[in-house]
């Protein structure tokens, strides 16, 4: 398993200019990673429904590479987008899924069938265009340039330690430095979309 | 003998509004009573149909539009969007742009009572989540439509269109 901010770190060499997006808690590591701030989004607000919100970002500005970062608890929640991704079939896609075989964000309890699950063989199946599956930080570093010089919709699944959080809600600290709303004046400036 | 509905929605009004309102995705899961619209939408050029896998997508795929400078309609019926619920919330109500959403309304009758409780359940939901909708069950019916856009555009939030259609007329 994989620190999530080494993750990050590793992907962050690669990113260029694309848009990135992130699920789960375990994305609050890309807000100190990111050199681009202006071209990270946050779309999220229902448990499962950022994956379809990238999705459809990726739709809508196919000329941009939309990279998501997503949680294995969130896309259990929607699984079926995969096949609505893979549908469509967005060259510019590329969806990260950082696999912690469990709710961390809720005390650590394990998500549904958490150690069994090959999230990569299930893309690879439902039809996207390349899919695959990372276990330590070497072979990730080694993969990343390939990776994201591929053509989508590109599944990489990553199997990352938990930061279980047990506090309650109101007594944690808050991570994120921006709002939904922001970031998305930010990236729509940036893009010239009024 | 069976009733015939005097005036019906024709799919071509639906293309003709979408167009009018420069629409430019349908995300949609396709229902038994929006076949031919289905059909008749996958042959406009201008007009990008986004198949989902549940409609709770819905909501969700149309912020990604709506912030990469889109006009995406969710089209579903109400089964669909009583399903889709937190995502309505989350994704749009919350998000602060337009959205139409176009709904079928399984199960509605001018007669009265209704035995199917997707359509018991319909109106309620939309109060109870603050949505404001537009009926509409013939083409004369058709600039409610228009006016759904607007409001969406004024107030950017989601606005419902309720398709009445309890004959199938957007079938052939």
């Amino acid at each position: 398993m994989i620190d999530a901010k080494d993750v990050f770190e590793a992907f962050a060499r690669h990113r260029g200019d694309a848009i990135v997006t992130t699920s789960g808690t375990v994305g609050r590591h890309w807000q100190d990673v990111s050199d681009n701030e202006s071209r990270d989004v946050s779309l999220g607000s229902s448990m499962g429904q950022t994956t379809s919100a990238a999705f459809g970002l990726a739709l809508g500005l196919p000329e941009e590479k939309v990279v998501l970062f997503d949680s294995e608890g969130a896309l259990l929640m929607n699984l079926g987008v995969l096949a609505s991704v893979a549908g469509k079939a967005p060259r510019n896609f590329y969806h990260f899924l950082l696999d912690n075989e469990c709710y961390a964000t809720t005390g650590g309890q394990p998500v549904p069938n958490g150690t069994g699950i090959n999230y990569a063989g299930v893309a690879e199946n439902i039809g996207y265009a390349s899919a695959h599956h990372f276990d330590n930080l070497e072979d990730l570093v080694n993969n990343l340039e390939a990776i994201m010089g591929s053509s989508g919709p590109v599944f990489v699944s990553i199997k990352i330690k938990p930061e279980v959080e047990n506090l309650p809600v109101g007594m944690r600290k808050r991570t994120r430095r921006r709002g939904r709303a922001e970031t998305i004046d930010a990236l729509q400036a940036e893009l010239g979309i009024s | 003998m069976v009733e015939q509905q005097a005036a019906v929605l024709s799919p071509e009004t639906l293309i003709d509004e979408f167009k009018k309102n420069g629409v430019t995705h349908i995300i949609t899961i396709p229902d038994s009573e929006t076949n031919y619209l289905y059909e008749l939408m996958l042959k406009q050029d201008w007009l990008d149909v986004v198949p989902v896998s549940r409609e709770g997508e819905g909501p969700s795929t149309a912020l990604g539009l709506n912030v990469a400078g889109k006009t995406p309609v969710v089209l579903v019926q109400n089964t669909g969007m009583l399903e889709s619920g937190d995502s309505i919330r989350g994704m749009a109500l919350d998000a602060g742009f337009p959205l139409v959403m176009v709904v079928g309304y399984r199960g509605w009758t001018r007669r009265g009572k209704t035995p199917d409780t997707a359509a018991v359940y319909t109106e309620p939901f939309l109060h109870a989540m603050g949505l404001n909708y537009y009926f509409v069950e013939r083409n004369s019916d058709a600039p409610r439509i228009s006016e759904a856009f607007s409001e969406a555009q004024e107030t950017r939030r989601p606005v419902v269109v309720l398709i009445g259609d309890e004959y199938h007329g957007w079938n052939r």
